[in-house]
């Protein structure tokens, strides 16, 4: 039993090793990103190695993982789907229960790492919605749409109530853009999305008082000097002073002088547009829209609902984490913890998006072998 | 229709999926080329005002960390103050390395393994751009050699702060509790905006109790700073709100004077107005001095606490319990009278000895032989177990229970301290809860003299006998009188309403109780009698003395030693005065005393000499004795004065 595992597991690392199936433009473009994020990093992390090395660590591992994931055939995946739905649920669960972490009970200690199982989510939430609307008459009615809707509010409650709501908004995304793909109706869309406006008296009342906070904020920044009214002030002049043509490389003075928070995490984009303008933001964004694309592409290439599904709303996620975080940095959107997708510094979510593009790759590797 | 529709269609669904996935990347393209355009309205449309902005930004806000509120007694005597002090502050965003930086630090300034444990914890917890203290109270050596070295150390500050002191030291450290700085735990509760720059909360007692209070609102001020961050000039100030004024209600002399009449021994005391559940003393005995906790306790003072087996910071006046033994006799009577079950005049003989019918098994009294025929008065007076024991069974043990309950026992008080214990209070409930037994007629039996699963808290019996001292009206426990938002202001008083409905509706029902334990005083064959002397208004007690092991046979002990019996027993008194206008009652125990009346009840008399002496020895509205006396037949002037003459009937009408 156990020679054959490792003989099948030799074998799998083999052919990894040997025969890697990428996307290409796909490939090229993470790459370019990554690269832009360690440079970006030097400056925001004031000129040190030590958070370039710890983030190209997570690179490597992430790029380990994107390798390993796209030699899974997206057969393999779907029969898994359940099973790794329920496992990084029943994680939540646990973190629920005996979590640790700085204020936000996100954390499980593993000893070694300290590991988010909401990062997790992120990925086996649409994996959940693809595996289940995939064998049921498309588009869904309303009884599919219940369903779909109680396999993404359960993950996502538990994750918004530790409190996380970055990442809950992000696990929600994900759920949701895989039912808009399978084509729910536009009023059905409408509808609920009526509904959920209608709801938002209530859902304010759910809120923690600091989130509140945030919203109101936003609203009026003054109000707030030493908190995140202060955070997003300082946000917006280091964007407006960029100009067209940014400060340069290194340049930032709002960074260097500590009047940006969080400026290597969170607010990384900020240095970004300080340094490189107005230019540098906008081929940032066209770079982020082509990887969006591509997604979108090997999406409708794939010949079978599962994948479709799961490889467009991956991509279409993506989306959601360029939009917060720069509406955030912009003063257009109230301070939610998402990164700058493959920019930010820390965290695992490098290392679960990467994996995420490693579902796209054997996805695009598989597009003609299934039907 | 329908079953063509069923059947699913791969074609038409990828048709779909690729009109979707085209509507979707519109409108993600849509939705970046309004990110797009925002960062255009920011960086070309406002990007001059913006440049002047980041120019001129040399303005950094500074948390102003409001004075947290002072303790004072019910005469202004302060208990908790705020005392200026230096302290090491860092910013770990300004320091390159900081391990080096700490080590080098630590030459100039020492820095203790619990200092660098507490920094390097709250670390992880904050923003790296936020200032945490390293080193608390820095003695004025260690600020100079700072000084001299501080080029060396860029992003390491010495901040002036106020920091709290107890006056009094342990003489408070049960009631108002202490603070102490703010750990990792305590970050995760905390509201972030509003601590920012507090380095201590309150830890036990009220500082904890009333923490929201007396914390504040933070203010801040914009400061000027130069390129590595240092302030140059302060610009604006927004002044904090310090946190509010908290006046209890206890008296520092009663507080003082019960202290001192434990003399060290274990025990606590309890003192409360029974007209509005103020309470005027509370003591647990040792003690020890809160002071030490403020700026982090070492190690050793820490260890030698724990370690010390008389158990100082162990509140005993919240959480220790002890059977109630006799002091809830009153109070049982009481409710034999207001249930029905017994009428004042009604009698019982002692024997010596309460047998339950069929039962071989016999409850004592305290004398052998018994003392006869007694009324509920002298039932009390004498403290006759045979009368409660038969009251007991009578009332059964769910009456006896849901009665008692009424004055507070087996649940917390609703003090305003955190951490109460609720005691015990015999029920079938709390047995079934706790056993599989199931209620035998024998616990009811001693239940009525506050033996057996009896627990009680000294609050919770100061909090019955106040409640019975107040004619049945139900207080609450309150230790915070009054708020003041700032020195000089009018001081708020806190509402405290009855708890509760009232429990005695007839008078003479009162007067009955009361009547017996004016006797455990004033009688010939009173259990308290030796505390009568010499105080000018009448005093009403009991005497409680609850054994801590049960007895193994029903032979009485021989060994009459004060030492052998301080080890078995724990000594009661409860008291409330005056008598006939109750302000004021108490309920006092020691851990180790051989009889309640003769051990517990001179600590009781010393806290009612303290009260009275604190009203310059007249109390309005209470006629003294003297007078009190003569118009009371049932108070005899002599020992020699036969009890049984005294009918309770008189006394009613005399009151």
């Amino acid at each position: 039993m156990m020679t054959m595992l490792y003989v099948r597991g030799r074998r799998f690392l083999q052919r990894v090793m040997t025969r890697p199936r990428i996307d290409l433009p796909l490939a090229l473009g993470l790459l370019l990103l990554l690269l832009v994020g360690l440079i970006t990093l030097y400056s925001a992390g004031d000129g040190g190695f030590s958070l370039v090395g710890g983030q190209a660590m997570r690179f490597a591992l992430g790029g380990v993982l994107l390798l390993l994931v796209s030699r899974i055939p997206p057969s393999v995946l779907r029969s898994w789907t359940p099973w790794l739905y329920a496992g990084s649920t029943a994680l939540l669960v646990v973190v629920a229960l005996l979590g640790e972490g700085r204020g936000a009970d996100r954390w499980l200690n593993l000893g070694v790492m300290r590991f988010q199982p909401s990062e997790l989510l992120k990925l086996t939430v649409p994996m959940m919605v693809a595996w289940y609307l995939h064998p049921r008459q498309l588009p869904p009615r309303w009884k599919d749409i219940a369903a779909v809707g109680l396999l993404i509010a359960v993950p996502a409650l538990l994750i918004a109530r530790q409190p996380d709501l970055g990442t809950a908004l992000l696990v929600i995304a994900g759920g949701v853009f895989a039912l808009f793909l399978s084509g729910m109706a536009w009023w059905r869309m409408g509808l609920m999305l009526a509904g959920l406006v209608g709801m938002i008296p209530v859902a304010w009342h759910f809120l923690h008082q600091y989130q509140r906070d945030r919203v109101l904020t936003l609203l009026n920044p003054e109000s707030d000097p030493l908190g995140n009214g202060w955070h997003i002030i300082q946000s917006q002049i280091a964007v407006g002073s960029g100009g067209l043509f940014g400060k340069g490389w290194q340049h930032s003075s709002q960074s260097r002088l500590d009047f940006l928070p969080e400026h290597t995490t969170d607010f990384i984009f900020a240095v970004f547009s300080e340094e490189f303008g107005l230019l540098g933001v906008a081929a940032l964004i066209a770079l982020y829209a082509f990887i969006i694309g591509r997604c979108l592409w090997i999406a409708m290439e794939a010949r079978e609902t599962y994948s479709r599904l799961l490889a467009g709303a991956i991509g279409m996620s993506f989306f959601v984490y360029v939009f917060v975080n720069g509406g955030m940095i912009a003063g257009m959107l109230p301070v939610v913890g998402v990164p700058l997708p493959l920019i930010s510094y820390g965290g695992t979510s490098a290392v679960s998006l990467l994996t995420g593009f490693g579902v796209l790759m054997s996805i695009h590797a598989h597009r003609k072998m299934h039907d | 229709m329908r079953s063509r529709r069923s059947i699913k269609d791969n074609r038409d669904e990828s048709a779909m999926f690729r009109r979707r996935a085209l509507a979707g990347f519109l409108l993600i393209l849509l939705g970046l080329c309004g990110l797009v355009g925002r960062f255009f309205f920011l960086q070309v449309v406002h990007h001059q005002e913006f440049v002047t902005r980041s120019q001129n930004n040399r303005v950094k806000p500074r948390a102003l960390p409001p004075a947290r509120g002072l303790i004072y007694d019910r005469n202004g005597v302060v208990l908790a103050e705020n005392v200026p002090a230096f302290r090491l502050e860092v910013v770990p965003e300004q320091v390159k390395h900081m391990s080096a930086m700490l080590a080098r630090l630590s030459r100039i300034v020492p820095l203790s393994q619990d200092d660098l444990d507490a920094f390097k914890k709250q670390v992880k917890q904050s923003r790296r751009f936020e200032s945490i203290p390293l080193k608390l109270r820095l003695t004025e050596d260690e600020i100079d050699r700072f000084a001299v070295n501080r080029w060396r150390f860029p992003g390491v500050d010495v901040v002036p702060y106020l920091t709290r002191r107890y006056p009094l030291g342990g003489l408070f450290a049960h009631v108002v509790g202490y603070v102490g700085r703010i750990d990792a735990e305590d970050l995760k509760r905390l509201d972030p905006v509003r601590y920012q720059g507090t380095s201590h909360v309150g830890r036990s007692g009220l500082e904890r109790s009333y923490e929201d209070l007396l914390h504040g609102t933070p203010g801040y001020e914009l400061i000027e700073v130069n390129a590595d961050g240092r302030t140059q000039r302060v610009l604006e100030t927004h002044p904090p709100t310090p946190g509010k004024n908290l006046y209890l209600s206890i008296d520092v002399r009663l507080q003082k004077a019960a202290e001192k009449a434990f003399d060290g021994r274990a025990g606590a005391a309890v003192a409360i107005d029974p007209r509005n559940g103020q309470v005027l003393a509370m003591v647990s005995v040792p003690t020890f001095d809160p002071n030490l906790f403020v700026n982090g306790i070492s190690q050793a003072d820490y260890d030698a606490l724990i370690n010390d087996p008389a158990k100082p910071l162990f509140n005993r006046a919240l959480r220790g319990v002890y059977p109630p033994g006799s002091t809830v006799k009153p109070l049982l009577g009481l409710g034999g009278l207001v249930e029905g079950f017994r009428k004042p005049q009604d009698t019982v003989l002692s024997t010596g000895v309460f047998y339950l019918p069929g039962h071989k098994r016999g409850y004592r009294d305290d004398q052998r032989g018994g003392v006869g025929t007694v009324d509920l008065v002298q039932a009390i007076e004498m403290s006759v177990n045979t009368y409660f024991y038969k009251l007991a069974m009578d009332m059964g043990i769910d009456r006896l229970s849901q009665w008692m309950g009424q004055f507070g026992f087996g649940r917390p008080t609703g003090i305003d301290l955190i951490g109460e214990s609720p005691g015990v209070l015999p029920s079938r409930a709390w047995k079934a809860e706790h056993s599989r037994q199931p209620w035998y007629p024998g616990e009811t039996v001693i239940a009525g003299i506050g033996q057996g699963y009896w627990a009680v808290t000294p609050i919770q019996l100061a909090h019955a006998i106040a409640t019975l001292a107040g004619h049945g009206v139900p207080y609450a426990p309150r230790l915070v009188m009054a708020t003041q938002d700032g020195q000089g202001a009018p001081r708020r008083p806190l509402p405290n309403p009855p708890s509760g409905p009232p429990l005695i509706h007839n008078t003479a029902d009162w007067d009955t109780i009361n009547q017996g334990m004016e006797m455990v005083i004033y009688g010939a064959k009173g259990t308290g009698r030796a505390l009568a002397a010499g105080f000018p208004y009448l005093i009403a007690g009991k005497s409680g003395t609850a054994e801590r092991y049960s007895r193994t046979t029903n032979a009485y002990n021989t060994d009459k030693s004060a030492a052998y019996l301080a080890s078995r027993h724990r000594a009661w008194f409860v008291a409330y005065a005056p008598a006939d206008h109750p302000q004021i009652a108490v309920a006092a125990i020691l851990e180790a005393g051989a009889w309640g009346a003769q051990d517990a009840g001179p600590i009781v008399r010393k806290i009612l000499d303290a009260w009275l002496a604190a009203h310059g020895g007249v109390i309005p509205g209470a006629g003294r004795i003297s007078a009190a006396a003569a118009a009371v037949p049932g108070i005899p002037q002599t020992s020699m004065a036969p009890v049984t003459t005294q009918a309770a009937g008189a006394v009613g009408v005399a009151r």
